[in-house]
């Protein structure tokens, strides 16, 4: 495999050890309020002050001044690398404490700065994450697992089961998709829980997403299907089930694979806009949606940019896959030339 | 020498023709005109002001909306206004009014001379002819209510051409503000409509100008759909300046639609707009920062007369299927468990967080913007997690070894909390609530909605559990605040609709009201609504939270800016604004 592919690989991976480990690398709990500090700016690091350079680096307490916030100089915070915090779980099973880094109380590391309620916005960034990609994660593979069924069956079958298979696909392409996952929306109870409306939502997402995948794996399994080795398999009795898991599955496969990395930044696109317009998962759980809803204010957005984090992490993750969906692809067509 | 002398006589006489074109009128001999204290401007200039909205409509008896009434305000007068920066009521069409002893005759004496916007005179009969629109149940017009006292509608009978006498049913307790935007009507204009059952149509947006008269300093010139309300001077207006100079100074009033509160702040520090009123803490801020290069007119007024609170739903579901929330209501009916959440509030960080510390911590209805009638007796207990504990314990609530909180029966505490999506200040309240709640165990959810779901749900389907909403506003005086507090009133909104008074405090609050409204004398009133406030702030229907202070902005070169806490905030001294030859230096008020 080419250089190219294994470091975009080795870059989604890390991205997504990185989201995993949230709990390791943010500073805070991301629902924690301090309302001593609403809109503070990123924390800065320092190595030098009067008495010389610092080999740790250290920071100041911000404390409101005049003009927004002021460091207080009358005391240093230096910055700790594996440090006890406050506690956290990584994938709902291992229970732990330590944090990469942190400063001791009443000091605060705010990578990113603080949103409105005093909440670390670098620890929202990463918890956001978690749910945004996971989102967009599994949203991926419903559409996919769903899309590659109805391919299948319409694509090998073909008929009156092709025609209603992907008259139904061009019913759910033709559907403005925010409107529809608005008005579904609507109908679910007033409140769920951030657990429930995080499954809903990804059903839901996934399961306007698989007409795409649907008609591109149809359209595979339509020229598969009439090759020399699958007739001869046909012709020495092999089931129907067997053609299509030994001889027409392998051939879709590569294009799955591309086009779970083409699906995963648009479905985590998608959870963020839902969330953006209150539709997604709730307060106080983080999303990166939901975090920046907060931007639809004028005043919010000219005056504390800091806020627009979960741009940058959505644009990265989204640059990263897109990638390697360019890179499979690539790759996958020069293997089966 | 003769073909001279001709011409001189006659550019002498296009001069004075063009004089008297570009100066506004004089004052006419006859007009009995009142006389503004306030500093004398000059002529010339319009001011542009961003509205959120269009105007529904140009008729001031149907206008129901801000906007239609921020525009038809301008259009129109009243007998008797209630100056919005004293808060005292004073002159306007009416230059003076009797009251007999027992409080039920007002004797009003119009000013002579006025004239509608069309030339057409003002008289009494115009008096008499408004209010019968305004009391006739085929139009229900929304200030009939005020006008019904006891089921009974108050008497208005001609005196003379220019006497009005007005009899209510019993007395009524500052009936004189009664008047205050009631707009005198043109009969020779809408008497045809009246009669003919056309009046809902009158003065819609596709009247023309000429169609339209009042009383007020402006008078509609122009409506550009989706765009704007231009309105020009009044050349008729009943109000002078100290020197004798006919008021509006102002050319023209532009309304331009222009969307949401940043769409207003963006047009106005564009300088396509000139004045800004009810701004958020937040953008009063950003426009505070930007002072340097705007020289913005920027006001903090204090404390607004609104009030925010968190409403737990204890309305009768009868045979609506809310089982869920019937199990609750047993929580939220608790007095000692809404005593707990109003313990665990947070207030000073609502007040810090939410409104920038532009605002005030409220525990009552009255906040201290309304000087004249808040209970400053009343306690304000600091928050106190302990006490809150406390009191869940003496209700039989239990902590779990997770430290969520339950019921008695072991039911764990979860309940939502519904407020308006386009409310940012009050999302913001329900998510400290939410916090604040957590940390004693209570598992609160924020479902922001739509307003007018909102609205649905609080007035009629009762499918909510918990919602952060906000009144208050339109008086300081306590009248208005009837439908509120007395138990049949349609803003009642913990428990509307009740055929008699579910409580004995709610009881309580019925016959104080009532008594208050018919008391004439302050200081009794005072102390009966003093004993209203201390019982609403016990019981706790309402679990109040903040205030913002009313927030204003304007153009450095408007003269005469002195926003007001009442509304129309900015634009109530319209007549007497004008535009300054070179901006003064502002500050901040």
């Amino acid at each position: 495999m080419r250089t190219r592919t294994r470091a975009l690989i080795a870059l989604v991976i890390g991205l997504h050890v990185i989201l995993l480990l949230a709990g390791l690398i943010a500073p805070c709990d991301p629902a924690a309020q301090n309302r001593r500090l609403p809109y503070a700016p990123p924390s800065r690091l320092h190595l030098h002050d009067a008495a010389g350079w610092h080999v740790r680096p250290f920071l100041y307490r911000m404390v409101p001044g005049s003009e927004g916030y002021e460091e207080d100089r009358s005391q240093q915070f230096p910055l700790h690398f594996l440090v006890r915090g406050s506690g956290y779980q990584i994938l709902g099973l291992v229970q732990s404490e330590w944090h990469l880094f942190g400063v001791d109380e009443p000091g605060q590391f705010a990578l990113f700065g603080t949103d409105g309620f005093g909440r670390d916005e670098f620890s929202r960034v990463l918890y956001g994450g978690q749910i945004s990609v996971a989102a967009g994660i599994a949203a991926t593979l419903i559409a996919l697992c769903a899309g590659t069924l109805v391919g299948l069956l319409a694509g090998f079958y073909g008929r009156w089961i092709d025609d209603s298979l992907m008259a139904g696909s061009e019913l759910f392409l033709s559907l403005p998709w925010l409107y529809f996952l608005l008005g579904v929306r609507a109908f679910l109870p007033l409140h769920l829980s951030p657990v429930r409306t995080f499954f809903l939502l990804t059903a839901v997402i996934g399961l306007i997403g698989w007409a795409r995948p649907a008609r591109l794996v149809r359209g595979i399994v339509l020229s598969v299907r009439s090759r020399n080795f699958v007739l001869a398999a046909q012709a020495f009795g092999a089931s129907d089930l067997y053609v299509i898991r030994r001889h027409i599955f392998p051939e879709v496969w590569a294009v799955l694979l591309t086009q779970a990395a083409m699906l995963v930044p648009r479905y985590i696109a998608a959870e963020v806009t839902l969330s953006f317009f209150g539709l997604g998962v709730s307060e106080p759980v983080s999303s990166w949606g939901n975090m920046l809803s907060t931007l639809q204010q004028y005043s919010v957005l000219v005056s504390y940019g800091w806020l627009l984090a979960p741009i940058g992490a959505l644009v990265i993750t989204s640059v990263i896959y897109a990638l390697l969906a360019d890179t499979l692809h690539s790759h996958l067509e020069f293997h089966s030339t | 020498m003769k073909a001279i002398t001709r011409l001189t006589l006659l550019v002498c006489l296009l001069a004075a023709v063009c004089f008297a074109a570009v100066s506004p009128d004089k004052p006419q001999l006859g007009e009995e005109l009142a006389r503004s204290s306030e500093t004398s401007g000059h002529y010339g200039g319009h001011v542009t002001i961003g509205d959120r909205a269009e105007p529904k409509t140009l008729n001031p008896v149907l206008a129901t909306d801000a906007v239609s009434r921020e525009v038809t305000g301008r259009m129109m007068a009243d007998l008797i206004d209630i100056n919005r920066a004293t808060q005292q009521t004073e002159a306007a069409l009416a230059k003076s009014w009797k009251i007999s002893p027992d409080g039920r005759v007002f004797t009003l004496q119009l000013r002579k001379g006025i004239r509608f916007s069309d030339g057409h005179s003002f008289d009494a009969d115009d008096v008499l002819f408004t209010f019968a629109v305004y009391m006739d149940e085929k139009v229900d017009a929304p200030q009939r209510d005020l006008l019904i006292i006891d089921g009974k509608p108050i008497t208005v009978t001609k005196v003379d051409r220019y006497t009005v006498r007005f009899t209510l049913p019993r007395p009524y307790a500052s009936a004189e503000r009664l008047f205050d935007g009631l707009a005198m009507l043109p009969k020779h204009l809408l008497e045809k409509p009246f009669h003919d059952g056309k009046f809902a149509e009158a003065w819609s947006l596709n009247t023309a100008p000429t169609d339209i008269a009042g009383l007020g300093a402006f008078r509609l010139k122009q409506y550009v759909p989706g765009q704007k309300v231009v309105l020009e001077r009044n050349p008729y207006y009943w109000k002078v300046d100290r020197e004798n100079a006919r008021l509006p100074y102002l050319d023209e009033l532009v309304f331009l639609f222009v969307g949401t509160e940043d769409s207003q702040v963006m047009r106005f520090e564009s300088g396509d707009t000139d004045m800004i009123s009810r701004l958020s803490s937040d953008n009063f801020t950003l426009l505070h920062r930007e002072h340097d290069r705007t020289h913005a007119q920027l006001a903090d007024l204090g404390a607004s007369l609104e009030y925010n609170f968190l409403l737990f739903n204890q309305n009768d579901l009868g045979a609506k299927k809310l089982d869920a929330l019937a199990q609750k209501q047993k929580w939220f009916r608790d007095l000692k468990f809404r005593q707990a959440v109003s313990a665990a509030i947070d207030r000073d960080s609502i007040v810090r967080l939410v409104y920038g510390t532009r605002g005030a911590a409220l525990w009552g209805n009255v906040g201290p913007g309304n000087k004249f009638w808040i209970n400053s007796s009343l306690p304000h207990p600091a928050r106190s997690l302990e006490n809150a504990r406390q009191l869940l314990k003496s209700a039989g609530f239990s902590w779990n070894r997770s430290n969520v909180l339950a019921d008695p029966s072991g039911q764990v505490v979860e309940f939502s909390i519904v407020t308006s999506s386009s409310n940012t200040q009050r999302m913001k309240m329900a998510t400290l609530i939410q916090d604040d709640l957590s940390q004693l165990g209570m598992q609160v959810h924020v479902v922001p909605l739509e307003f007018r779901a909102l609205i649905d749900r609080v007035f009629q389907s009762f499918d909510y559990e918990a919602a952060v909403m906000g009144l208050g506003g339109g008086d300081a005086d306590p009248n208005p605040e009837m439908n509120v507090w007395t138990s049949s009133g349609t803003s009642h909104l913990w428990h509307l609709h009740e055929a008699e008074p579910a409580t004995d405090w709610e009881r309580e609050v019925d016959q104080l009201m009532q008594q208050q409204m018919v008391t004439l004398e302050y200081a009794k009133r005072k102390k009966l609504y003093d004993r209203v406030q201390e019982l609403v702030a016990q019981q706790l229907p309402f679990i109040f939270l903040a205030t913002p202070n009313v927030l204003a902005a304007a153009n450095p070169r408007l003269g005469n800016f002195h926003p007001a806490v009442l509304e129309p905030n900015t634009l109530w001294n319209a007549d007497e604004l004008f535009i300054r030859n070179a901006p003064e230096t502002a500050g901040v008020q």
